[in-house]
């Protein structure tokens, strides 16, 4: 090859690097090992990872069952090892499973178009509330502290560098936003509500209460959603105007994090200014069904610094687990939604007999807050020992919550584990109190 | 016609209609485990917030699933069918021991949450794919956490900013060569910069004097892709470097083309100061039809203390940890710590290849582009002349005298049994033709595609109407994409 190209070796290839910079040496990674040697690398790194402990954790990430014909579809190459589908005619695949994929999203939101994906469920909510102050022309957005704390995170990174400047609102004894609180942010100004439902305490937002107050104001309302499957039972959120969902569990492991799959879905008169790609049916030139990506001059390799956003590679073949995992499950979602509600309605009813069920009267799906008085720290090493990941404390995010932990239960918590979780729970002897603080104002 | 496709031959492939269109009342593809617990009445628990039906949702067996999900797939092309040409892309092999690993269960199952201390797995992938990825770039600090390679721009640009606003004025602008990726410009502008176009000379390169005439008070940064996108290495680099540091500019790489550079030459070496990998690019992660990807960025040691958070740590026991308390940080790009699995498969590539492989890999990208350069010298118009590294820009100047545009010869390559190459990008090539064979690819499969293109430039000068309505042999003809632009259907409705 190098004798066709005219080149006496491969370093004349790299004669435009000037001499100076190229590395002399090796690089400082690891030798080159074999195959059998890096799957045991991993299975080492595995074994250091509580494999096969029972946990109660949630908060944002949740183990779900997940029917192996996902890993057997997903791991075919022209699935895997495909491109983006800009070339249609060599695409029809993975374009007629993401329009499948965009009707089953909005079939379970309630709206009325849903795009390919987004980064995950934190970056989904961000966009959504850009995608407001570019819809209203307003600049800021008002928050709720009960949405997860690392989604505020997010939102807050990207705000700051938009002159969007975020509000929070606290929330009421029932774990619900404070609504006569948002009153005061919801003005003129206000592009966006932004709620989460089930919120990060697990708590079923009023989400209609919550449109009328925006929407009296102008203001639009996102809904984020951090938990897939609660969208089998509880009632959707048709009365927000977009809905910024992460669909880890519909099926997608949880990798110590990602990658997850975040979406977006809106209404119809709001989709020129959604961020991401978009799969629309069509005709080929000889009459057939097709599908293409379309209402691309949204998008950053068309409009450039204009674009609805810089997203470009999103999260595709994760949105096909997840919606492998609606296809197979389909109606039956319901019951395995309602297998979760009953597993964290036996569990909320056993820890109410040893600690203190935070946030009473308004509705869950699988996570509650439990306030013990032992530090949940403690209690959570004590259920290390047994193989069991305990609730996520709290404390750091909610100092005022003290000892409270969110826990959270899915079809494969086990009653076993349920009965032991709780008997490692001290019983509380203090008074509890929740004070809700002050809001805070993030600029 | 058809015995000049060596590649490709037509087959059957299975009709397939929506799945919503295969649905009937009663069918399921899963069985739940009796429940362990009481049921509840999810009325009395939910009360007017429980969802009544679950609208058009299917009800399909798991046979037809199977079937559904199969039937679609082979209406793709992919890696494992053959040579994937995107310049700038590079579509390389997708090794299925780095899935294998990514699915082990300790690995699959961890939680984000799960204590440090049953993590320790799980922060020591991050940690050693960290060290790696620094000494590949040559630089002195680095995060995983954004998802892909236009989350990593917004994360390098936001730390520069960070830190010229620690020296009191965070500038106003970034300068965008005319060659970049439309992220570029659109990353600048989500950070809050304005964007100022830099214009290429004529061997296709930054216009130093231009540079030096634009560079300012105001310029926080360029963002640079080294190879350009004409997969021209920018000889000027540490001169560029310099222009902006003397003003207190910074120098920001955007990596998508480091499959050109790794264990060759290291951008921490020649003068940048931030930069973003794609590891869904030159460490092998599958595309996945459009991701994930994963981006992390790498920077020079000044910018460490604006890293978003969490930072893996080493701590004073010796186990690793997540650093949270960093007071200069930008905060967080997103939930949790980026795109684990895509760290997963990336350090199992730098694993198989070692320092050799690593080098190897990057000698035989170049290698490869340069034979299919030299292999379609004379019949496809080169409008730069400079060597090329890893991938080669042509156009379709000599094809469009007989109306044939870049757009037509790419849909032609599909017949050939080829997926195209990037077409009409860069934008300062008009008509451009941008082929990234990788280092994958045999010289037998090179020779196939060189044999293609030197074919379908044949059919132009004799039958141009032919290639005009390629490809010829795909399941749908050209879409009518005006059409689903005017009038979006979106979504299935009954």
């Amino acid at each position: 090859m190098l004798k066709a190209i005219g080149a006496r070796s491969i370093d004349d290839l790299f004669a435009p690097i000037p001499p100076e910079y190229r590395l002399k040496r090796d690089l400082h990674v690891p030798k080159q090992m074999s195959e059998a040697e890096i799957v045991q690398w991993f299975k080492d790194r595995a074994a250091e990872n509580a494999d096969g402990y029972a946990s109660f954790l949630g908060a944002g990430a949740y183990f779900h069952y997940r029917p192996v014909i996902i890993d057997a579809l997903i791991s075919r190459g022209e699935f895997l090892t495909a491109y983006t589908p800009y070339q249609a005619e060599i695409s029809q695949g993975t374009l007629q499973s993401i329009f499948e994929f965009q009707s089953m999203i909005c079939e379970l939101t309630g709206m009325e178009v849903a795009n390919a994906s987004m980064y995950d469920g934190s970056t989904a909510m961000t966009e959504a509330a850009m995608m407001a102050v570019r819809l209203t022309g307003r600049k800021a957005a008002v928050m709720a502290r009960s949405i997860h704390p690392e989604y505020r995170e997010v939102l807050t990174t990207y705000a700051r560098h938009q002159d969007m400047p975020v509000s929070s609102v606290g929330y009421q004894d029932d774990g619900r936003v404070k609504v006569a609180e948002l009153e005061k942010y919801v003005d003129e100004n206000c592009a966006c509500v932004i709620i989460q439902s089930p919120n990060f305490f697990g708590t079923i937002e009023d989400v209609e209460a919550v449109a009328d107050l925006a929407h009296r104001k102008g203001a639009l309302l996102v809904v984020g959603i951090s938990e897939a499957v609660s969208l089998g039972i509880v009632k959707p959120p048709s009365e927000a105007d977009i809905v910024a969902m992460e669909g880890q569990g519909f099926g997608v492991p949880l990798g110590f994090g990602g990658p997850y799959a975040g979406v977006i879905a809106t209404k119809e008169k709001f989709v020129r200014q959604m961020p991401g790609r978009l799969v629309g049916e069509t005709k080929d030139s000889k009459g057939r069904r097709g599908y293409v990506l379309t209402l691309s001059t949204r998008e950053q390799h068309i409009r450039r610094e204009k674009a609805t956003s810089n997203i470009c590679t999103n999260q595709a073949l994760i949105a096909l687990m997840a919606n492998i995992f609606m296809t197979v499950y389909g109606k039956g979602l319901k019951e395995l939604a309602r297998h979760n509600l009953a597993k964290a309605a036996y569990a909320s009813e056993h820890f109410a007999k040893r600690a203190k069920v935070l946030f009473p009267g308004a509705p869950r799906f699988n996570e509650f807050v439990v306030e013990s008085s032992e530090d949940p720290y403690v209690i959570n090493s004590r259920l290390l020992e047994q193989r069991i990941i305990g609730g996520f404390p709290l404390r750091k995010f909610y100092p005022e919550l003290g000892n409270a932990a969110l826990w959270c239960c899915t079809e494969l918590t086990s009653r076993a584990a349920i009965d032991t979780a709780v008997a490692a729970v001290a019983v509380s002897k203090e008074p509890l109190t929740n004070e809700a603080p002050e809001p805070e104002v993030v600029r | 016609m058809n015995e000049r496709i060596k590649k490709a031959t037509r087959h059957v492939n299975q009709n397939e209609g929506l799945i919503f269109e295969k649905s009937s009342p009663g069918k399921v593809a899963y069985k739940l485990p009796p429940l362990d617990v009481p049921d509840v009445d999810a009325h009395k628990l939910l009360g007017d917030l429980e969802r009544k039906d679950l609208g058009n949702m299917p009800e399909v067996s798991e046979i037809e699933i199977i079937r559904h999900f199969t039937r679609m797939s082979t209406w793709n092309y992919a890696i494992d069918l053959g040579m994937y040409p995107l310049g700038s892309c590079t579509m390389k092999y997708n090794p299925r021991v780095n899935e294998h690993v990514a699915r082990l269960d300790g690995i699959a199952n961890s939680h984000p949450y799960q204590p440090e201390r049953a993590s320790q797995g799980a922060l020591r992938i991050m940690q050693t794919l960290r060290e790696c990825l620094m000494d590949i770039t040559g630089m002195e600090a680095i995060t995983l956490q954004p998802a892909a390679g236009a989350h990593g721009e917004m994360t390098g640009i936001l730390l520069v900013r960070a830190f010229l606003q620690s020296k009191g004025n965070p500038r106003k602008k970034i300068l965008i060569p005319d060659s970049a990726h439309g992220t570029n410009p659109a990353t600048a502008a989500i950070c809050g910069y304005s964007v100022e176009n830099l214009k290429s000379n004529a061997a296709g390169m930054v216009d130093v004097p231009s540079l030096v005439a634009q560079m300012n008070e105001d310029v926080a940064a360029l963002m640079l892709t080294n190879p350009n996108t004409l997969g021209v290495f920018e000889q000027e680099i540490h001169k560029i470097a310099q222009i902006l540091h003397d003003k207190g500019g910074l120098l920001y790489m955007d990596g998508a083309n480091m499959n050109a550079l790794v264990g060759k030459v290291r951008p921490g070496d020649f003068g940048v100061d931030v930069m973003h990998l794609n590891l869904h690019k030159t460490f092998s992660t599958p595309h996945g039809g459009g991701g994930p990807g994963s981006g992390p960025v790498a920077c020079k040691k000044f910018l460490e203390p604006f890293l978003p958070i969490p930072v893996v740590i080493t701590k004073s026991d010796g186990t690793l940890g997540f650093d949270y308390n960093r007071p200069q940080a930008i905060g967080r790009v997103r939930a949790f710590y980026g795109n684990f699995g895509m760290f997963v498969r990336a350090l199992a590539y730098i694993m198989a290849n070692g320092p050799d492989g690593l080098r190897e890999t990057t000698e035989d990208a170049v290698l490869n582009a340069n034979y299919i350069r030299k292999g379609l010298e004379g019949v496809y118009d080169l409008p730069y002349n400079t060597p090329s590294m890893h991938e080669v820009v042509f156009s379709d100047r000599l094809q469009t005298k007989k109306g044939v545009k870049t757009g037509d010869i790419a849909k032609r390559l599909i017949d050939y049994g080829f997926h195209p190459y990037t077409v009409s990008f860069p934008l300062i090539v008009h008509g451009a033709m941008m082929i990234e064979p990788t280092e994958s690819e045999s010289k037998e499969e090179l020779d196939l595609l060189i044999d293609a293109l030197r074919n379908i430039a044949g059919e132009v000068e004799q039958t141009p109407e032919f290639v005009l309505e390629a490809p010829h042999t795909t399941r749908v003809s050209r879409l009518d994409e005006v059409t689903a632009a005017r009038k979006p259907v979106l979504r299935w409705k009954p």
